[in-house]
């Protein structure tokens, strides 16, 4: 339960923390570390060369940018959870951020972190899916954009080189009075989930849903857009028989199976947890009402 | 050959200067080069709480950071949570006539966890301190006793503030 010995880097900058990932094999970054550490101390990971990004500057930062919120990959949890610009921007964001451990892990986890570590369940990448961001990476060749539905590579592997790191996301903004709901199932408030859903509803006067994003996170390796859901939800009028209709096709999503839960199961929370996300994201939305 | 680096932090209001392994974890650099032994170790990967410290204001669970990187910083531990030697923190009295602990061995943790979780919402419903301490595991109070502590002490820091 003591991490193995290694050699620890503290870089200031970007350039510096590539570089030394370009020169050192066997390198892990050191974000957060509210994953990596816990690896160490398990020694499920072992590498030569830890490189604590902690003190590199510039990383950290919530703004926004042509109609998009831009935020840097050192950013801690517990300030896009207090940011006002998330809330009223991305609010989705910040309800699925209730869910990412506790407030303390929240005060040292990032964004970045979170992304690079791509947990199947993790609710960061879910909603950075639902929202189509765009991963910011940069390596010794240079920067290079990365959408987040080419991000996860497979299970728990971001398609970025060994050489590159996460340095931001920028994710697109949905129109002023859209809905949303973020719903999870886990055992215990904090954990990871077994499955979670991510809904977005812009929903035009007189009721009807114009566009849908429909995501769930713990049942494929990585966060699955339900294209049929939201095939199914777009020109509907918010009624109950229609999101039940569009949850059920969730079904049918490739699951992983595993100590936690058979796939049938994750399969049928994924029904559920789609439509519940679906009924609080047409409640939320100014013209459902 | 060991990856040594020096580590200068304040801790309570006291500077310590030290040079350790940069493998070396805060909970074990608090504990065993500094001897304050109220922060305590239960799981080791961030699950049950116990070792929850204040870093410059904000929890943060020690057994998941490096000692290296509090280099140059302000922490607080239960150590530095009562106002004197004669006197305990209104949220430690609190735990005291509610209840709040048996054996003592999360009792450190709830209480910085707690600290912040007043801070940042001084009139919580019971709801909301459960979810704070959702973190931490007791396997003594059932929690009920921790609840009712954390909600008089909401209660006594108000009042506290407005005379």
């Amino acid at each position: 339960m003591k991490p193995p010995p290694f050699k620890y880097h503290d870089p200031r900058t970007v350039a510096e923390t590539v570089e030394l990932l370009a020169r050192n094999e066997n390198a892990k970054i050191l974000a957060g570390g509210q994953s990596l550490m816990p690896m160490l101390n398990m020694r499920y990971v072992q590498p030569d060369h830890v490189i604590d990004i902690n003190r590199v500057e510039g990383l950290s930062y919530i703004r926004e940018a042509g109609g998009r919120l831009e935020i840097g990959a050192m950013t801690r949890q517990r300030e896009i959870e207090y940011a006002d610009l998330v809330a009223r921007r991305a609010p989705i964001v910040r309800e699925a951020i209730l869910n990412v451990g506790h407030r303390q892990t929240r005060n040292r986890g990032t964004l970045g972190g979170s992304l690079s570590h791509l947990d199947p369940a993790a609710e960061l990448p879910l909603v950075s899916a639902a929202l189509e961001a765009t991963v910011h990476v940069q390596g010794p060749k240079g920067k290079r954009d990365i959408a987040m539905a080419e991000f996860p590579a497979g299970y728990m592997s971001p398609s970025i080189e060994l050489d590159e790191m996460v340095i931001g996301v920028t994710l697109p903004v949905w129109p002023d009075g859209h809905g949303y709901g973020f719903v999870e199932f886990s055992r215990r408030h904090g954990d990871f989930a077994i499955v979670a859903a991510a809904v977005l509803l812009d929903v035009e006067a007189g009721g009807k849903i114009k566009r849908a994003s429909v995501t769930v996170g713990g049942v494929g390796p990585s966060p699955v857009r339900c294209r049929d859901a939201e095939k199914a939800l777009t020109g509907e009028k918010g009624a109950e028989a229609a999101f039940r209709a569009a949850a059920e096709t969730c079904r049918t999503i490739d699951a992983m199976e595993d100590v936690y839960a058979p796939a049938w199961y994750r399969q049928h929370l994924a029904t559920v947890m789609t439509r519940r996300a679906m009924v609080a994201a047409f409640g939320r939305a100014a013209n459902a009402r | 050959m060991k990856d040594m680096r020096k580590v200068s932090v304040t801790v309570n209001g006291k500077s310590y200067a030290r040079e350790v392994e940069t493998r070396l974890l805060l909970s074990d650099f608090i504990r065993h080069e500094l001897e304050l032994t109220g922060t305590h170790v239960g799981c080791e990967h961030g699950v049950c709480g116990a070792c929850t410290i204040l870093l410059e204001g904000r929890t943060a669970r020690s057994c998941l950071m490096l000692a290296v990187q509090v280099d140059g910083a302000n922490i607080t531990t239960v150590e530095g949570i009562a106002p004197s030697e004669k006197e305990l923190h209104p949220l430690q009295q609190a735990f005291m006539d509610n209840h709040g602990l048996q054996c003592g061995y999360c009792t450190p943790g709830m209480l910085t966890t707690l600290i912040e979780f007043l801070q940042d919402n001084p009139d919580p419903t019971e709801h909301e301190v459960r979810v704070a301490i959702s973190g931490n595991l007791c396997r003594c109070t059932g929690y009920q006793g921790i609840v009712d502590a954390a909600l008089d002490a909401a209660k006594r820091l108000q009042g506290g503030k407005r005379a």
